[in-house]
């Protein structure tokens, strides 16, 4: 069972997603249902009203133990913000889970009017030669990623697709599209 | 923001670095898929930068930005309109979420100037005093998204045709009531089900009656559900409220004067906030109800002399 953080965000379009490539996937709000998968989505939405969620319903304690055991974690956006080691232009009180090391700053490629889609070749997919469609809206910019991360795309020298261990994030919106070979990469990666 | 020209289409291309093609902003993908990224969560109405901040501390996906709360619009009287720029860029200042406001129906170059100030959402809104009384904005010609009210699926069919993003039910702003929001959300959802179960023939009825473009029509047969995601508005003034919204087929909640007209703003924000995400749980329903202080006082249907619901055409 593949989870799907639904607190806030674009959660049904990634359900959508992982179903259409087979998996059984589930809304997760509750510390039981996290216990339920053996992998997490963390979706695009707005990272300050997920993570305050995280935090009144519970969740935050058991996913920081669950990615402790090395659980994985897809993280578009918000996700890949949520996951993160370092924010910049946060607010305040902002705390992100360090999961891969990177550090990202919010809404850096600017706002919704600066909001684009792209194009990108990604060696690691399905036929590779096939373009994917990048959706980025009011994305993070990856400012910053350690050695021990692999690099899978980029736009304009930054980062956009990030892999570590068994974290994969992404700036731009996989399941905005139907064009589901990021999810099969993700859901093969863990079978 | 971007310094190139716009096409017709309100898309522009940019050169870019390491990509196969350009990048290209502005495309209907792009724009609804801010909305996708707003589901689940709460938009709420502020007035000034201090209650952005509190709205966003208790959890807002986005705020409206705009210089009275439809319950004072109501009360005041006299024309509406968009809000002063220097009170938008300050709210813009003040939190990092996406931040909305409204130019009144028709009024494009009000719709000019907020995609100027770089706002993230225009809400062609009839709680503004209509500026053309044919015609709504050409939502297409601009990068920025739209989103527009609707009372019923024709209405927000035409509104997607002319290229909103994202539609929500009117109800009846500044009321405090939530029985307009609901007839409208019934109204839309009920027709989507029935849409679904008609054949090719009444289709073409269905588009007629709903004065819709018959593409749309059809596309919803096909799919079962509205092109752009669907949220709830006007007269919403409870956590249980929200939670009926949600329950009734919305996908997120505009709170317009039910926050900022409570005695006790800050716990009722969060409120609603914990209300929407778990709009399915009852006992979390109950426990985020407890002690919130007195809502807005409300008003009766039977009771107001403007509709607001009926502007828009």
């Amino acid at each position: 069972m593949i989870g799907v953080l639904a607190l806030q965000g674009a959660f049904a379009r990634h359900v959508e997603a992982l179903e259409r490539c087979g998996a059984e996937a589930m809304e997760v709000r509750r510390p039981d249902q996290l216990e339920q998968c053996r992998a997490l989505v963390v979706p695009g939405g707005e990272s300050t009203t997920m993570a305050k969620l995280l935090l009144t319903f519970d969740l935050d304690r058991p996913l920081r133990r669950r990615l402790a055991e090395s659980m994985p974690v897809f993280g578009t956006c918000a996700g890949m913000i949520m996951l993160a080691r370092g924010v910049t232009d946060g607010r305040p009180d902002q705390y992100s889970y360090g999961a891969i090391d990177i550090d990202v700053r919010r809404n850096a490629y600017g706002r919704q009017i600066d909001s684009f889609e792209i194009d990108l070749s990604i060696k690691e997919l399905d036929e590779p030669e096939r373009p994917f469609t990048a959706v980025f809206i009011r994305a993070p910019l990856v400012e910053r990623a350690g050695a021990e991360v692999d690099i899978l795309a980029e736009v304009d020298g930054h980062p956009v697709l990030c892999r570590q261990g068994r974290i994969l994030v992404s700036s731009f919106h996989p399941e905005l599209t139907d064009d589901d070979r990021l999810h099969r990469l993700f859901l093969d990666s863990i079978s | 923001m971007s310094q190139h020209g716009v096409s017709q289409d309100g898309t522009t291309q940019h050169g870019t670095e390491g990509s196969t093609k350009p990048r290209t902003d502005g495309t209907i993908r792009v724009k609804r898929g801010l909305a996708e990224m707003l589901k689940g969560g709460v938009i709420m109405d502020v007035v000034t930068a201090e209650q952005a901040r509190i709205a966003e501390d208790a959890g807002a996906v986005a705020v409206m930005a705009l210089e009275r709360v439809p319950a004072d619009i109501r009360a005041d009287g006299g024309v509406a309109r968009m809000s002063d720029p220097e009170m938008i860029e300050s709210i813009k200042d003040a939190v990092t979420i996406p931040v909305m406001a409204k130019a009144r129906i028709g009024h494009f170059v009000e719709a000019q100037i907020l995609q100027a100030l770089g706002v993230d959402y225009i809400d062609e809104s009839e709680v503004l005093t209509p500026a053309d009384e044919t015609h709504h904005i050409d939502k297409f010609a601009f990068t920025v998204p739209f989103v527009c009210g609707a009372t019923n699926l024709g209405e927000a069919l035409r509104r997607i045709g002319e290229g909103a993003c994202l539609i929500r039910s009117k109800g009846e702003a500044g009321t405090g009531n939530v029985v307009e929001a609901v007839r409208h959300l019934r109204s839309i959802v009920g027709d989507i089900r029935k849409i679904t179960q008609a054949d090719e023939a009444e289709l073409f009825q269905w588009a007629k009656q709903l004065q819709a473009p018959l593409p749309l029509v059809q596309e919803i047969a096909d799919t079962g559900k509205l092109q752009v995601p669907l949220f709830c508005a006007g007269g919403l003034a409870t956590p249980a409220d929200a939670a009926l919204a949600m329950q009734l087929g919305a996908e997120s909640v505009f709170v317009g004067s039910g926050i900022f007209k409570s005695t006790d703003p800050a716990p009722r924000a969060k409120a609603i906030v914990e209300a929407t995400t778990n709009y399915n749980d009852p006992e979390i329903l109950a426990k985020v109800s407890r002690g919130l202080g007195t809502p807005m006082t409300g008003i009766d249907m039977d009771d107001i002399d403007v509709r607001l619901a009926d502007r828009g055409w």
